[in-house]
């Protein structure tokens, strides 16, 4: 018999169990049951903020728009925290690119002020959109796009063979909620003025319904993504059943998941690589200017997918048995290490939320020579990259490093190679 | 004014000799004599079939990783990779995955894309590391497969400081290659047709195999019709492992095997290919690109930012890639450059895709002490494969490059150009490569490309479907080695596969 009873929407029930040694497959089960519910919120606060885009769409105000873009960035909270999954989980990671690629492929989609970084005058290729056009070619293929449906999105982009799906997900439906951010290195997010969506002659910039077509297709079709990937962790979900069905291979995916996000990506390819190119949009969320929030969640889904605890969006903590409590009882040195690091680096992410949400915003600390924003970058890459050789240890610890080779030849023999 | 092919010059003014090639982009630590002797020694030709070499299961020396039992078998850091170093890899691999967006975007370190290109990202082509694959018929996309194009050059187009040099000239319209994809509002240059002819041959053994002979077509040409003396060269993405270890091959140690006049009269030529080095702005020699034609790693990579994606690079500095002066909306057409970075990849970013390519590491072979496959080993030097597969060198010492210094590696290659017959020619020259010639590839991680790529498709263009396909393709230098395969008994040509599939 299960130790759990199975996490839905409404209650949720945490269930430690001191008294028993941790169960593989019980950690594994929790990691599925915290994933279901990363999701199911994922899919609660896209839901309101599709409520708010056709809000939006059906009275144009200042105040609608600033109410989806409120919803935007609430959406954004419980999302991050599923990106720990991504890596070592092969149904989230084929799927994410639909829903969270980046960069943006933004003047495909609306207009952009053609100062940023083309030639100074108009030049009339770049007015070649979505929203502007309602037949183009790409690649000798004519695309009709007099209706902007999500079907149209998804198709976008097949005429380059190969899913490069940069006009969908998150970071268009931000654009078209901010615009471009036109601030630089200086504080400020995009400032799309309501009016791009106003009906009649309020309208500017031009195809407003058009904008509002390609926001409510983009929001519908983000919707639906999220709507699979709740199923998949569901009950019957196919990917609850890949992880749990072989619980050595779950916990690999699961530390794989928390060292993946944690360096390479993370630590490597969002942080030390947008200092290193000094671009204030080589930042996560740029239009929004919510980057700082994109950093801190991201590596709050790390720490609370190994301790194996997740506050809901309602308040409710779904937890459960932990790969902590695993590490704990082969090393409990080693599991009280990880568990410090993961508090260090989340007090390094703390500080950069801190200082942006008080004025200092994310694109400044990018600024060539900005040495304070720059110190407090690295301290979440330092954090990042120190916490990842803990999880390494405690992949070893655990007795799974030689899982993903074939072969028992081990090349740590220092006579075997030539010198 | 027709050109014929004529009048491609084979001038020989102050040509470079070939001894005056250096490694310049390495910060070398000479070799000591006693070296130099301990490195004759481990890298001599075996004489013991009955097991396996010292040191030949690390084919990446202290570079070679685990084999990993899934498709990311390619995708590894070097394994003496510190864990900063590490770091830097895994930016480099973020620049190579990167999906560029078209220009003007917000993110200006991530826009410039085309405005024609074949694919968004490096790893369209590079699928994994692995290698590309050709277009199964008329209607399958070519995504992983670029035609390459020239005419003959001019007199303008020589290179004199480099001896026996072909000087070719992009095509007037089109440019070096075909870009067959765009950004909206330009017309896609066109689209590849390939279809495939069937050949039997007969193998010993009463035995028959099946080659496929490929005939390529450019459909729907965007920007009128090709220059008459147009010449085409198909090719596939080349597999991606250990290339800062061939980067790091001393050219003395290369052009040793050279034999251009066949002096030793066993019917292998070999010659090295040297082009012109856009960094250091002379003679180098070649390594890179199926027929050796850039002398660096980091040129290479410049080369394919540029012609493959429209993305320039402080070596290749046009924001708009390939396109040629007649494509005028291209050239118009905003760029991503011009911003704080300058180009739309900078030092920085090139590096770091460099620093990557460099390091994805060569896995470790598998079954070396089996006995058929140390019997096919016997096999291979006895056909003579290793004359042009020549199995191992010992890399440069390096000051910076602590991964890549003074390794003994076993690429099997020899990094020299060979006369592949006409079956294989591509008619195209590349530097002092004749239309004819092909650089031998590297044979390491062979035996991984079905589970790495999914399929098993060999040779410049992909033509070949398996590894006997690809021996049977041999021509011209290797016509003899390649007789031999086809008669040897079926036993031995069975175990000549299997090591091949274990490197």
């Amino acid at each position: 018999m299960t130790r759990h009873i199975l996490i839905t929407s409404a209650a949720v029930l945490a269930l430690t169990a001191p008294a028993f040694a941790a169960n593989k497959a019980d950690v594994v089960a929790n990691y599925a049951n915290i994933a279901a519910a990363k999701y199911e919120d994922s899919l609660t606060t896209a839901k309101t903020l599709q409520a708010a885009v056709n809000a939006l769409i059906e009275n144009p105000s200042a105040e609608a728009l600033h109410n989806a873009q409120g919803a935007w960035l609430a959406s954004r909270v419980p999302y991050q925290q599923t990106e720990v999954y991504r890596f070592g989980n092969a149904a989230v990671d084929d799927w994410e690119g639909k829903v969270n690629a980046w960069p943006l492929d933004e003047g495909l989609i609306d207009y952009v002020d053609a100062a940023y970084g083309g030639p100074s005058d108009e030049n009339p290729l770049a007015a070649l959109n979505v929203v502007a056009n309602a037949s183009f070619d790409i690649s000798g293929e004519t695309i009709d796009a007099a209706e902007i449906t999500p079907a149209l999105l998804e198709s976008l982009h097949e005429a380059d063979g190969v899913e490069a799906n940069v006009a969908t997900g998150y970071h268009a439906i931000e654009f078209l909620l901010w615009g471009q951010d036109m601030n630089g290195h200086n504080h400020g997010a995009g400032d799309r003025p309501w009016t791009d969506f106003a009906a009649g002659d309020a309208c500017t910039s031009d195809n407003c319904d058009r904008r509002a077509a390609y926001l409510k297709a983009a929001t519908d079709l983000l919707v639906s993504d999220l709507e699979f990937m709740a199923a998949q962790w569901s009950v019957d979900g196919e990917a609850r059943a890949t992880v749990s069905g072989d619980t050595d291979a779950g916990l690999v995916a699961i530390l794989t998941g928390m060292g993946s996000l944690s360096y390479g990506e993370q630590a490597g390819e969002r942080m030390r690589l947008g200092l290193l190119l000094n671009d204030p949009e080589e930042e996560h969320d740029c239009f929004s200017d919510n980057t700082h929030n994109s950093h801190y969640y991201d590596g709050l889904g790390i720490q609370n997918v190994y301790l194996g605890e997740y506050v809901r969006v309602d308040g409710s903590l779904v937890s459960g048995p932990s790969v902590s409590d695993l590490v704990a009882e082969v090393n409990a040195d080693l599991d009280a290490e990880l568990q410090a690091k993961l508090s260090t680096t989340m007090m390094s992410l703390g500080r950069i939320k801190t200082a942006a949400e008080s004025g200092f915003s994310y694109d400044q600390m990018l600024e060539r020579g900005n040495a304070a924003g720059e110190a407090l970058v690295m301290g979440g890459v330092d954090g990042l990259v120190d916490q990842t050789k803990s999880i390494e240890a405690a992949v070893k610890a655990l007795g799974l490093d030689q899982l993903a080779f074939e072969g028992s030849d081990s090349l740590d023999n220092p006579d075997a190679v030539f010198q | 004014m027709r050109t014929s092919s004529a009048t491609v010059f084979c001038l020989l003014f102050a040509s470079t000799s070939v001894q005056a090639l250096d490694d310049r982009h390495l910060n070398v630590v000479p070799r000591t004599d006693a070296e130099t002797k301990r490195i004759q020694g481990v890298t001599a030709a075996p004489t013991d079939f009955s097991q396996p070499q010292k040191f030949e299961s690390r084919p990446g020396g202290a570079a070679t990783v685990p084999v990993r039992n899934d498709a990311f078998a390619f995708k590894q850091p070097s394994a003496n990779l510190s864990k900063e170093d590490g770091l830097i890899f895994r930016m480099g691999e973020a620049m190579f995955d990167k999906l560029w967006v078209s220009s003007p975007s917000s993110t200006l370190a991530s826009d410039g894309l085309g405005p024609l290109y074949n694919a968004r990202n490096c790893l369209g082509c590079h699928q994994k590391s692995g290698r590309g694959h050709a277009p199964e018929g008329p209607d399958d996309d070519a995504l992983s497969l670029a035609i390459k194009l020239a005419i003959p050059g001019q007199q303008a187009d020589q290179i004199y400081e480099i001896e026996d040099f072909l000087a070719t000239r992009p095509e007037p319209t089109y440019g070096s290659q075909i870009q067959d994809f765009n950004l909206p509002g330009h017309p896609a240059e066109a689209r590849i047709e390939v279809t495939f002819e069937e050949l039997d041959i007969a193998l010993s053994g009463g035995k028959t195999a099946t080659l496929r002979r490929p005939s390529y077509a450019l459909k729907d040409l965007g920007y009128g019709p090709l220059h008459h003396d147009v010449m085409f060269s198909p090719r596939v993405a080349p597999q991606m492992i250990g290339l800062g270890l061939l980067d790091a091959i001393p050219a003395d140690d290369i052009l040793a095997n050279a034999d251009p006049d066949d002096a030793n009269g066993d019917g292998i030529s070999g010659r090295a290919n040297i082009t012109w080095s856009v960094e250091y702005q002379r003679p180098m020699l070649g390594r890179f690109g199926l027929k050796a034609g850039a002398p660096t790693l980091r040129q290479q990579s410049a080369a394919a930012f540029a012609a493959d994606i429209g993305i320039s690079t402080p070596l290749f500095e046009a924001g708009h890639g390939d396109c040629t002066k007649e494509q005028v909306e291209c050239i118009d057409a905003p760029h991503g450059d011009g911003d704080v970075r300058v180009f739309e990849v900078d030092e920085i970013g090139l590096d770091l895709v460099t620093f990557y390519s460099a390091n994805l590491a060569v896995p470790a072979r598998r079954d070396v002490d089996d006995p058929e496959v140390l019997r096919g080993k016997e096999v291979f030097h006895t056909t003579g494969c290793a004359s042009c597969h020549t199995p191992s060198f010992v890399t440069h010492r390096l000051e910076e490059q602590p991964t890549q210094s003074f390794q003994l590696i076993w690429p099997y290659t020899d990094m020299l150009l060979h006369d592949m017959g006409p079956d294989l020619a591509d008619n195209r020259p590349e530097g002092r490569a004749t239309g004819q010639e092909w650089r031998t590839p590297p044979l390491w991680g062979i035996g991984l490309t079905r589970q790495v790529s999914g399929h098993t498709q060999f040779l410049h263009d992909g033509r070949a479907r398996n590894i006997l396909e690809a021996i049977l393709w041999h021509g011209g230098e290797a016509q003899s080695a390649r007789d031999t395969v086809v008669s040897m008994p079926p036993a031995d040509r069975a175990a000549l596969i299997r090591f091949i599939e274990s490197l």
